[in-house]
């Protein structure tokens, strides 16, 4: 069958509706065989497969006039197919079809049920899509909806490009209504057609049918008025209130209205209020057992609002201290104790207990005080902010980065900071004081046991979180990860952060550019290598606290004395005293030259790696050792 | 039968319709399920003989979703209008919170009217229920009938209705007068919420603790 003459992609009116369909048919139009094969076209009836279709054949006959174009129903290829099959001519029906280039079947929705039908179209298909030729499908839906259709075939009409036509919008439709117009050279008065479009017509036959009722009544009635449009359409009104449903729900409404406002006339307002109360808290998962025994109560009584006010009072009190328990430990967040108002008390010993129970992270270190640490020009700036955040944590510098080589007192002031913010916050101040290494630790201890949310909830409970040695996070992404939500938590909620690292943010390596830039975000103050004044004070308390006398001459000299590090002049110190302690005598001037003087240049300076150790001894002098044992003996040793 | 439980947040409304045999009763129930929208129906439980007269009672679940924050459910039954019924009627008034007497408007029925109208109220009186506290409304049935078959309803008011309780004249086959009956009853039940409060057991959990 050849395609219609009429149906063409000119007279084809597009809109927002059938845009990808007509888009569709045009490329397969142009280069059949090339784009989309098969193409499905579906849609609801009325509203232009079978025109699009048309168009296709048109435009493809039009382009490439050697073709053999097929169009044909499938109504007429089931036909053809059982005529073939009835005169024994299946040679010729199956070659009719594998010559043609471009093959139009309508109405595939059709195949439902027909075994025979679809696996011989099955097998044309298959021959044609072979050799390259063009199918092109319409049907009423999508092809996973035909019912009855072999799995093989619907994969087959799938594999293309599926499109769809919705129904036209009021736009398009006036543009279809005006096209016909043209064709049947037929003019309405101004608003005819409007009025027309605007019925909602869900296919275009139907448009178009009640267009040529307008242009009929038009050639009897003489030109027509846009009111008139929808009497000789025959639109029903919209429907009128007395129609049966709508009568039946006026009636039950109009029953549930006045029952409405009987009960809202009827029932007493407190007991609304305090019924309302009950279904409210009940909601939220509250036991409501007082506001039900104020309900059964005849006469409201005096207090009833307060009440009221109190038992929501309770519940706010509840909801605090269930905060607090999973702030120790999530599990004992849902505990039923914080339901029942009438167990506040009992509710509240329970969080104390919680809270005593917890495991806090670890404080700070008794043993350095803030008193004991010297200030001089060497690390002046971070001692005045360690000052300013003791005096008001928080808000000065937040957080406060301490920076400096090994052993000149980060750990110190650390810990300093932490003791007197410790001593000034009172009980309630939780200050935690950790290692990077603890911290690291902690949280792949809580990896491993699952506990992440209990380590969380143990570090955001404290008030000042200090971290000792932060460069140790450096490449260590989930730590990072866990210490940015930290951060963030202590940030924003006004806490004391306090960090020291032996280098600046900037040179921690493998520190992440969000971490960096919040350490960076406070103050980076720095630590430098003791200076002479430092030294002198140093060494006067050192030697104060060993309960040796000193003379300024000997001081002097100390200080005089270079040193990386504060623990490089606690070794002096200790050396002289041990010196003093084998001559017998007191310690002296010369006594420290004779000491001193030789070792000058090779001054023990333990390895980094006794870093921790070193750390200890601040605690406990007798388990550190100063003196290692010569490269000769420690070869001698490895030897043996 | 509690009316309204505020903890719960219930209101319950029991109403029976009463009257003589074949006045009309389940005819009321049929029409005011048939107007429920589907979405709200319960099931109609009807128990009736193979003449579809009521053997038992008809039982019809209003739910009317929540009003003013109350769940709120009328249940709507019927008593046997027939005579020899008498200890079903009985059970199915236990605990009703209102009465629809719904009267047969027929010349030829006055008597059984007001013979059905006694036993309502000696009914009431045997459990110990106070007629005179009882929300009680009559409707006139069958009013569509031909005018030299009924009474009208000034005479059958003087008949039954000695307490002058409020009336309605209905057709409860085609709806007129249905539901302005429901709606009477359903006001003069829920006039009694407030003091129905007060009414000892009405609150679930009262005295539990």
């Amino acid at each position: 069958m050849r395609a219609d003459k009429r149906a063409r992609f000119d007279n084809y009116i597009v809109g927002s509706a059938n845009r990808l369909a007509v888009a569709a048919a045009h490329a397969v139009a142009d280069a059949p065989g090339a784009v989309y094969n098969p193409l499905f076209i579906y849609s609801s009836a009325g509203l232009g497969k079978t025109h699009l279709t048309h168009a296709i054949g048109n435009q493809a006959m039009a382009r490439h006039p050697d073709m053999a174009i097929e169009y044909v129903p499938l109504e007429d290829f089931v036909e053809q197919l059982h005529a073939a099959i009835a005169t024994g001519e299946m040679d010729r029906f199956k070659q009719r079809y594998g010559r043609v280039d471009v093959l139009l079947i309508d109405d595939m929705q059709f195949l439902t049920g027909r075994r025979e039908t679809q696996s011989e179209l099955l097998r044309l298909l298959n021959s044609l899509q072979g050799s390259k030729r063009q199918i092109v499908m319409t049907s009423d839906r999508p092809p996973a909806e035909i019912a009855d259709v072999d799995e093989r075939l619907i994969q087959k009409l799938s594999g293309g490009l599926i499109v769809d036509i919705g129904v036209p919008d009021y736009e398009t439709r006036v543009a279809i209504l005006r096209a016909k117009c043209e064709e049947r050279s037929v003019t309405f008065e101004p608003g005819v057609i409007e009025e027309l479009a605007r019925v909602e017509f869900t296919n275009i036959r139907e448009l178009q049918g009640a267009l040529n009722r307008l242009a009929a009544a038009q050639a009897t009635d003489g030109s027509l008025t846009p009111a008139q449009v929808n009497t000789l359409v025959g639109v029903p009104e919209p429907a009128p209130a007395s129609s049966p449903t709508a009568a039946k729900q006026d009636e039950f409404f109009s029953f549930l209205t006045d029952i409405a406002s009987a009960v809202a006339a009827q029932i007493e307002p407190w007991k609304v209020r305090v019924g309302e109360a009950v279904g409210f808290w009940k909601g939220e998962g509250y036991r409501t057992g007082p506001l039900e025994r104020l309900m059964t109560e005849k006469q409201p009584p005096e207090n009833w609002e307060a009440l009221l006010r109190g038992f929501a009072q309770a519940i706010d009190q509840l909801k605090d201290l269930e905060q607090k328990a999973s702030s120790v430990d999530p599990a004992l967040g849902g505990s039923e104790l914080f339901r029942d108002p009438e167990r506040l008390t009992e509710a509240e010993a329970f969080v104390e207990r919680a809270l005593a129970g917890a495991v806090p992270p670890a404080g700070p270190q008794g043993a350095f005080a803030r008193a004991s640490f010297e200030e001089s020009p060497s690390n002046q700036m971070a001692v005045r902010a360690a000052d300013a955040v003791i005096a008001e944590p928080g808000h000065r510098y937040n957080p406060l980065f301490l920076s400096g080589p090994s052993g000149v007192g980060k750990t110190h002031l650390l810990n300093a900071i932490g003791n007197e913010l410790a001593r000034r916050g009172g009980a309630n101040c939780r200050v935690a004081c950790v290692g990077a290494q603890l911290f690291i630790d902690e949280l792949i201890a809580a990896l491993q046991d699952g506990t992440i949310e209990r380590f969380r909830a143990r570090y955001r409970a404290a008030d000042v979180l200090l971290i000792d040695d932060v460069q140790f996070v450096g490449g260590k992404e989930r730590t990072q990860d866990e210490l940015f939500h930290v951060f963030n938590h202590f940030h924003a909620a006004g806490k004391q952060l306090v960090f020291a690292s032996d280098v600046p943010p900037k040179q921690i390596e493998g520190l992440e550019e969000r971490l960096r830039s919040r350490f960076e975000g406070g103050l980076v103050a720095e630590l430098n290598v003791p200076d002479r004044t430092l030294r002198e004070k140093l060494f006067g308390r050192f030697l104060a606290d060993a309960r040796v006398p000193t003379t300024p001459e000997l001081l002097a000299y100390l200080a005089e004395r270079s040193a990386a590090s504060v623990r490089e002049l606690i070794g002096t110190v200790h050396r002289i005293l041990a010196a003093a302690e084998t001559s017998g005598g007191p310690v002296t001037l010369p006594l420290a030259k004779q000491t001193l003087e030789p070792a000058v240049g090779a001054a023990p300076s333990p390895p980094p790696t006794v870093r921790q150790a070193a750390d200890v001894f601040f605690l406990d002098d007798e388990k550190i050792v100063w003196e290692w044992p010569d490269a000769a003996g420690r070869l001698v040793e490895e030897l043996r | 039968m509690s009316l309204v439980n505020y903890a719960t947040r219930e209101i319950t409304c029991k109403i029976v319709y009463y009257g003589p045999g074949r006045s009309g009763k389940t005819t009321n129930l049929h029409y005011i399920y048939g107007q429920v929208p589907e979405d709200r129906k319960g099931k109609m439980v009807s128990l009736a003989t193979q003449t579809d007269r009521t053997l038992f009672f008809d039982f019809l679940p209003l739910d009317l979703g929540s009003i003013s924050g109350f769940t709120t459910k009328f249940q709507l039954y019927t008593v046997p209008g027939q005579v020899y019924y008498q200890a079903t009627r009985r059970l199915v008034l236990q605990g009703a919170d209102g009465v629809v007497f719904v009267a047969d408007s027929q010349a030829r029925q006055l008597d059984e009217n007001i013979e059905s109208f006694q036993d309502l109220h000696a009914n009431l009186a045997e459990q110990g229920v106070d007629p005179r506290a009882m929300p009680i409304v009559v409707q006139y049935n069958k009013q569509d009938l031909p005018k030299e078959l009924i009474l009208p309803v000034a005479e059958l008011s003087d008949a039954i209705n000695f307490r002058g309780s409020p009336e309605f004249s209905a057709d409860a086959l085609h709806g007129p007068g249905v539901f302005e009956t429901l709606r009477g009853i359903s006001e003069q039940v829920l006039r009694r919420l407030s003091a129905a409060g007060a009414a000892p057991g009405t609150a679930a959990g009262a005295g539990t603790r």
